[in-house]
Parts: structure tokens; sequence; C-alpha cells
């Protein structure tokens, strides 16, 4: 990473957001799940009308971290090795 | 500028919050430090080096405007007028977006200008491009201090923390990511914070129609409260615009907001347009405002509804106290329509999602301030510096300029800060100042773009007058000599600057000098090869789901069946 060819070479998304979205949201779904499993009182249930939200937005999360690292890993991000070389797509 | 009131909107946030919070700014500064490794060239710094995939690019293009004064103020507009908020999203965004993509984006993007303004230098020369330039990066930093201002009373009000604490510290995080990384770490961070904001918005959308006993219990409750059915329909919107007649209120929506206000927002404004310009090819370019039109059409239902929802079943908004405020008075409880967001969090979310609602909030106010900063070091070290300070340094200068100009203006953003806490009032005139200059923008850009005979005096005059008569209209509609309640007032001073601008700068044409047309080449329709304005459709860039044109047409249609449906 440290040199930079002089072949303007692109690196633009040599590290991929959607892992990093992926984290963020693995990370809050983990929590909010097990708070909603074990650490979610009657008073906080009666608070939000009955309904374990962190349980129910933990799986949500969970679900849709599973779905962007399954996208970054099917269509993993390609660098171009210079410019007007084509990457074929599929 | 909300004013937060006196109610009590202490939340009761624990560690497990604090703990949610802290991760993402982890992950922020991350993102900054991650980006800084793409950064070699001031293309590189300015423009993220012209290499961002569109659903990248589309995804900031909405953030950037989902700021936090976004969230609330809509959820605020939803609790105030229901359902007829959403023409801020459906005929005030999703038509000018769809037209920047399809239309002026192959200008923008196949010119290789670097900014809006450049733009508007190369089409009409010094004197429109001065006037756009400046106006432009001082908006910019009243924005951002604006943002930053609010976000440390919005964390004063529900945390307890000094507003000055929260200032310097979201001041630091943001500075530290945009300097670093430039608009790579502005642009994924946008980004971050639309999944985050969701995040949050759904579970309390969801809690909250629960609570009302779903959407027929809001109906039911909202039909028998203030404001009454009128709030659960899109159209005519009368309570909206003010105007009392079904037609003119229409209009005043289609004209007003639809077109002049929201194609001189989405069209002309750098902090939009930057994040289209930032990606790889003419094909991704024109996909960026279009890929943000799809989630831009579903936010209403998670911005607007929690605002309704709260307006019925928060104690210090529903009833008597709702209906004190659309008169136009104070609430007895004290509490405002820009508090019905929080107010609702506070009521119904159990810690934990408590944590991610207030990561998603503080996110917002930090990503809005970040899109002010990028866009202004573009604008000031580009079109400021570089085109009439020091013309010819190598490449490097700009980009170190780059990084101090972030600095400065983070500097500048904290002093509009200290101002915005002093005096709302002025901010709130500033900002309506400059919301004067944009009006006539997207009429001067559009008659540029088309008409070759245009010339550079009628560009900087057209702006000029148009920008006049939508301050004579505000003047007349301030003092009481014209009588515009509610938006009406607003949507007419728009249309006042487009017609008006139109009309002097086709007059100023015919008497004065054009440009010659060789110096036009790719700014202007008639005068521009069609190869240049041409999309590649091979590669990445291959494959139906990828045609602007259709994708255009797809989001179109949900729109038009949203605005029959609600």
């Amino acid at each position: 990473m440290a040199s930079e060819s002089p072949a303007r070479m692109r690196r633009a998304g040599a590290f991929d957001i959607r892992l990093i979205i992926s984290l963020l949201t693995g990370v809050y779904g983990v929590v909010l799940t097990i708070m909603g499993i074990a650490f979610t009182d009657d008073a906080e249930l009666e608070k939000a009308a009955g309904v374990n939200i962190n349980l129910w937005a933990g799986i949500g999360l969970l679900v849709f971290t599973a779905l962007m690292v399954l996208w970054a890993v099917v269509r993993p991000i390609r660098v171009p090795v210079s410019e007007g070389d084509e990457t074929p797509a599929g | 500028m909300p004013v937060l009131a006196a109610a009590n909107l202490r939340l009761d946030a624990h560690a497990i919050d604090y703990v949610l919070l802290a991760f993402y700014f982890v992950l922020v500064l991350g993102i900054g430090y991650l980006a800084r490794k793409q950064v070699s060239s001031s293309i590189d710094f300015f423009l993220s080096g012209r290499s961002l995939p569109a659903w990248v690019t589309g995804l900031a293009f909405i953030s950037a405007n989902l700021g936090a004064i976004e969230v609330m103020g809509m959820s605020a507009n939803g609790a105030q007028y229901g359902l007829p908020t959403a023409h801020y999203f459906w005929i005030g965004a999703i038509p000018a977006m769809l037209f920047l993509g399809v239309v002026m984006m192959p200008f923008y993007y196949g010119s290789k200008v670097r900014s809006v303004p450049e733009f508007m230098r190369r089409r009409f020369g010094t004197g429109a491009h001065l006037t756009n330039g400046i106006s432009f990066a001082l908006a910019q930093i009243l924005i951002a201090g604006a943002n930053l201002y609010l976000l440390a009373s919005v964390v004063n009000l529900l945390l307890g923390w000094p507003i000055w604490v929260s200032i310097v510290i979201a001041a630091v995080i943001v500075l530290a990511y945009t300097a670093l990384g430039g608009l790579s770490a502005a642009i994924y961070n946008e980004v971050l914070q639309f999944f985050v904001i969701v995040a949050a918005l759904v579970p309390l959308t969801i809690v909250g129609l629960y609570k009302v006993g779903g959407w027929d219990g809001l109906v039911d409750k909202v039909t028998g409260g203030p404001g009454g059915a009128a709030q659960l329909d899109s159209w005519p919107g009368n309570q909206l615009t003010g105007f009392t007649d079904n037609f003119l209120s229409v209009l005043g929506l289609v004209f007003g907001l639809g077109f002049v206000l929201s194609f001189g927002y989405w069209t002309t404004n750098f902090v939009e347009v930057q994040r289209a310009m930032a990606s790889k090819s003419m094909s991704a370019a024109q996909r960026t405002p279009i890929i943000g039109a799809f989630p831009k059409m579903l936010i209403p239902f998670i911005v607007i509804i929690p605002g309704m929802i709260a307006a019925v079943t928060v104690t210090e908004l529903q009833g008597e106290n709702k209906q004190a405020l659309i008169d136009g008075g104070s609430a007895p409880s004290g509490a405002t329509f820009n508090d019905a967001l929080l107010l609702l969090m506070r009521d119904l979310l159990p810690n934990g999602v408590l944590g991610v609602a207030i990561a998603g909030l503080l996110a917002s106010f930090m990503a809005g301030m970040a899109a002010n900063l990028s866009s202004f070091n573009t604008v000031f070290t580009y079109d400021i510096w570089q085109a009439y300070i020091k013309k010819d340094k190598p490449d490097g200068y700009y980009l170190k300029m780059g990084r101090w100009v972030t600095a400065g203006a983070t500097i500048l953003a904290i002093g509009t800060a200290a101002i915005a806490s002093q005096y709302s009032n002025l901010m709130d005139y500033l900002q309506q100042l400059f919301s004067f200059f944009n009006a006539p923008l997207f009429a001067t850009f559009i008659l540029g773009m088309f008409w070759k005979r245009m010339t550079p005096a009628a560009a900087w005059i057209g702006l000029l007058s148009g920008t006049a008569s939508a301050i004579v209209v505000f003047l007349l509609a301030e003092t009481g000599v014209w009588d515009l309640p509610g938006q009406g007032a607003s949507f007419i001073g728009a249309g006042a600057a487009f017609v008006v601008d139109i009309v002097v700068s086709v007059a100023v044409s015919t008497v004065s000098k054009p440009r010659e047309a060789a110096e036009l080449t790719g700014l202007v329709y008639s005068l521009t090869p069609r190869e240049s304005l041409k999309r590649s459709t091979t590669g990445e860039d291959a494959g139906w789901y990828r045609n602007p044109g259709l994708l255009a047409g797809i989001v179109l249609v949900i729109t038009i069946a949203l605005n029959i449906a609600f």
C-alpha cells in the first residue's frame, strides 16, 4: 500500500466500505439481540408498546449484515491495473 | 433554526448506549484513516479521484442532504402538516434528481469541470463565477456552523453535556476525517450514516405504529385530532402551502416547490453535484442521483410518520398542544414540533435501540457538516484560490492547501456556531439570504446549457435581478403588504426569481456579445459533439439495470403510484 506506483494506479475502493458497514451493523445487531433476549425487562417492554424492539431490531440488523457480507463476497472490488484496462463484468 | 424548548427531553441513556455510540465514532475515524491512503493528488482529495461506484455516490448523494436539520425538520413538518410533507421528497426532490441524472450530468461530468462554479466560469466567465463561488462558499460555512450548534444543543438536551464541549469534540472529529481522507472519507461516512439513520428510524416507526394501533389507529387519531383528515392525503396540501384555494395550492406545490425550488437546489448545489462528480464513469455519474432517488422516495415513511405519531401520542404535543402550535402560538407544555422526534424516542425506545438512535442523530449532524466542509474546501481551493490568487502551482500545493482550508473552515464554523448560539434570528435571516442566491441559479444554468446565444453579461445581470426579485417577494410577505401564510411565500419568491432571471437574461443577451462558439464546446448542448455526452455501455456500465434512462423511468412510475396511494 505504501508504494504508490507512478503509473497512476487507482486504488479506489481498495478497502471495501461494504465490510465496514457490515462491521457496524453486525456489532449493533449482536448487542441488540443479546439485550433483547437477556436484558429487556417488563417496564421496557411496556414502554415500547409490548414489542421487544431490541430483539427484532437486532435480528433485522443481523440479516442485513449477512446480505451485505454476501454481496461483498460474491462481487469483490476489482482494482484496475491501469487506465483503459477493462475488467470483464460478471 | 429549530428552537428546542424547555420540555423535558433528557434521555435515560445507559452505559450500553454510550458503548454503541462510541463504536460508531471509532469506525468514523477509521474510515478517515483508511481513506487517507488513497489520497495522492488534489483530484483524489477533492473529487475522490473520480473513482467511486454509483451505489456509494448515490447513497452519499441523498445522505449529504439527510442531515439532522432535515430529519428533525421534516418530522416536525410531519407532526404539523401530516402526509403533505411528503411533497418535499416526492415532488420537491425526485423529478429534479432524475433531471440532473438524465439531462444535466452529461455536461457536468463530460466537461470534466471540478465544481459547479467552475462550470459557471467556463460558460460565462468571471462575473457569474464569482457571484456563484463566493455566495456558495459563505453559505457552506454558515450552514456548517448551524449544524454544529444544533448538534451541540441536541446533545445538551439529550445527554446533558455542556454546549461548548460538544461543539469542539464534534468539530475535531469531522476535521480529523475530512482533512485526512478528503471527499472519500466524507462520502464513505455519509454512506455509513445512511444505514445508521435507517437502523434508528425504522424501529422507531414500527414501535410507534404498534403504539397507535397500526395504520388504522393512526388514521383514527389524526382524523379526530387538530388538523383533521386533510393531514392524511398528500394532495392538495392547503395547510402546508397556506393557500385556501385547492387549485392555487396544487399550483404552488407543482411550480414553486416542485419546479423552481427543488430544481434550483438539486441540480446546481455543489454539495450534491460533487457526489456525482466523484463517481467513476459517465454512466455512474448519471446513475448517482437516480439511485439516490430510490431511498429518497421511501424516507418520508420513516421520517414523517414518526412525526405524525408523535403529534397524536406524545403528551406534550397532542390535543390542545397540537392545536395551539398549528395556530401559531406556543403549546401549554412548552414543547415545539421540532421536538417531535426526540420526544417519541424518549417515550418509546428502550436502552440499546436508544443508543443506535442517538448515534443516528449525531451521525446525521456530523455528516451534514462534513458535506459542507468538503464542498467548501473544493470551491475555495479550485475556484477562488487557484482561479484568482495563486494560479500555477504544482498539484501538491493545492492538495496541501485543501487540508489547511479544511482546518480554517472548521475554525470559522465554530465561530458561526457561536454566532448562532447568540443570535438565532440573525442566522435564520442569513440562511434565507443565501437561499435567495440559489433561487435563480437553475434558470441561468438551464438557459446557458441549451441556448448558445446567452452572454456572460446576461448571466450575472440575470442572477442579480432574479435574486433581487426573490428578496422583494420575501420583504412584501414579511412586512404584511402581501398576505402569504405558510410556505407560500417562499414558493412564490422562487417562482418570481426564476421568471425574472429568464426574462432579464434573454433581454440582456440580445444586446450584448456572446462568447465564441469554440469556447463553449462541451458546455452548450448544440455545440457539443454527441460522442462526448455518451456514456459507455460496456464492462461495469453494461446491463439494463445500469441504464440511467430506464432507472429514471422506474423511479417516476413508483413516485406517481405513491402520490396516488397517499
